[in-house]
């Protein structure tokens, strides 16, 4: 038995957020497997949960009217990674998600849970940063939506007015952040499975019709800071250039001057930061490769 | 504080149960109390050993970090429902015992249901795909190898390749 205080079960968005409105001090639960856990060890012991697992609506990936890749909050990763509009447009995001965990773990954890959390070491997180998502969020006075790197406000701590009743209800990528665009996302961590990323770096570039020159290069972090990140020098330094190993060590160098890694008991500063710059080069020459360039 | 129940409707190994459950238990509780589901393992209770692992819908899920109440209306399948009707073992079992994959037993159940979702697939992975697979489960008595090796052994002879044998 779990030390819960009670259960709010909602079956709509509806649901969901009217009953935020009126238990705001309950605890969201998508998956559970963050909120379980927790509640298990004893910092969320007691708490009143709402269970939005229910919400079948939430569920699916989809192209919206606006031609923007919509991915439902309550989507597992494991759907997310079989899905073919991922598989096509977006690929490194399933790739991502799926080195979440292990296979149990994909089949439960949501990408709504995994960005709510604002953890920064979420496997999805680097990736959506680094392909500019947006984050649509539900509350009493309608739909908000929100960059994902404004969705982030410090560690543990996203963008979710409860006092509006929010809940997060969808991921959207728009299509000029997909378009023409590829990806890779390496995740540095001590095992295979059910490891969190000691730092996860994914980057994606738009490349000339001649492959030629790196139109466009973006690049996110996981745990390279105390919230997903998107490492700007580096994206100037490779933004216009030709595709070269010269760019490639420009861009991987350049990494130092945005990134804030810490020491922990996973890794020293020190780890981190030598391991960024070698991660954004691999992932880098991976883009490049994967958008028809050659190096 | 006064004690909350839901009544949920679910499939346990394909019969139709219905049950009054304390919206506090987690599914392996529900198995495990109130329908003697043992094969569902108690381990680390925190998702992590993959002991209490049970196909909900057709994918495996740590049973430990899921409500109770989520089961209304799911199809669940666990170890008790791979035997035969006069208690015969299916073949992955049989795979198991063949290749001395199981040596205390405790993680055995959660690998089985794993085993089913790989086997169910109609697919066939590599050795690499296989261990992916199987990755969410610890053996404390570390026996991975025989573990992958009965269910190679099983999906090979599923897709009636089985390689070295006479039969």
């Amino acid at each position: 038995m779990y030390d819960m205080k009670a259960l709010y079960e909602a079956f709509s968005v509806e649901e969901a957020v009217a009953l935020r409105l009126a238990h705001p001090e309950a605890k969201i639960i998508a998956g559970g497997s963050d909120v379980l856990v927790q509640m298990r060890e004893g910092r969320l012991a007691g708490m009143e949960l709402i269970s939005i697992y229910g919400i079948d609506a939430l569920r699916g990936v989809s192209i919206d009217e606006e031609e923007n890749i919509r991915i439902g909050s309550l989507t597992s990763f494991s759907h997310i990674t079989k899905d073919p509009i991922i598989q096509k447009y977006i690929n490194v995001l399933g790739e991502a998600v799926d080195q979440v965990g292990g296979p149990q773990i994909r089949n439960i954890g949501t990408i709504g849970g995994n960005t709510c959390n604002g953890v920064t070491s979420a496997d999805s997180a680097s990736t959506l940063h680094a392909w500019d998502a947006i984050v649509e969020l539900t509350g009493k006075n309608g739909v908000r939506r929100q960059s994902i790197r404004e969705f982030y406000i410090k560690a543990g701590t996203v963008d979710i007015r409860v006092e509006d009743g929010e809940i997060q209800t969808a991921i959207l990528i728009p299509k000029e952040s997909y378009e023409n665009c590829f990806g890779y996302y390496h995740k540095y961590a001590m095992r295979n499975a059910m490891d969190i990323a000691t730092t996860g770096c994914s980057v994606n570039v738009v490349l000339s019709e001649d492959k030629k020159t790196i139109v466009r290069a973006r690049i996110g972090y996981g745990v390279a800071g105390p919230i997903p990140m998107r490492a700007e020098s580096a994206e100037a330094a490779a933004n216009g250039q030709p595709v070269h190993m010269e760019t490639v060590e420009a861009f991987g160098n350049a990494v130092l001057n945005d990134i804030r890694p810490r020491d922990s008991w996973r890794a020293s500063k020190a780890f981190r930061e030598h391991i960024a710059v070698e991660m954004a080069k691999r992932c880098l020459i991976e883009a490049i490769l994967r958008a028809g360039g050659e190096l | 504080m006064e004690r909350q129940f839901k009544k949920i409707k679910f499939w346990l190994n394909d019969r139709e149960v219905e049950t009054m459950v304390d919206v506090r238990a987690s599914l392996t509780d529900l198995l495990r109390n109130d329908f003697r589901m043992t094969s569902v393992k108690k381990g680390c209770e925190v998702g992590e050993c993959g002991a209490c692992n049970v196909l909900i819908d057709g994918e495996c899920f740590n049973s430990c970090i899921y409500l109770a109440v989520w089961a209304d209306g799911k199809h669940i399948r666990t170890l008790e429902g791979l035997l035969g009707p006069n208690g015969e073992l299916s073949d992955i079992q049989e795979a198991f015992i063949e290749e001395t994959a199981v040596q205390c037993g405790f993680c055995t159940p959660g690998f089985l249901m794993t085993a089913v979702e790989i086997l169910e697939s109609g697919k066939e992975y590599t050795d690499d795909e296989l261990r992916k697979l199987l990755s969410g489960h610890l053996c404390r008595c570390t026996g991975y190898e025989n573990v992958v090796r009965a269910v190679k052994k099983t999906m090979l002879r599923r897709l009636g390749k089985a390689e070295g044998e006479e039969k």
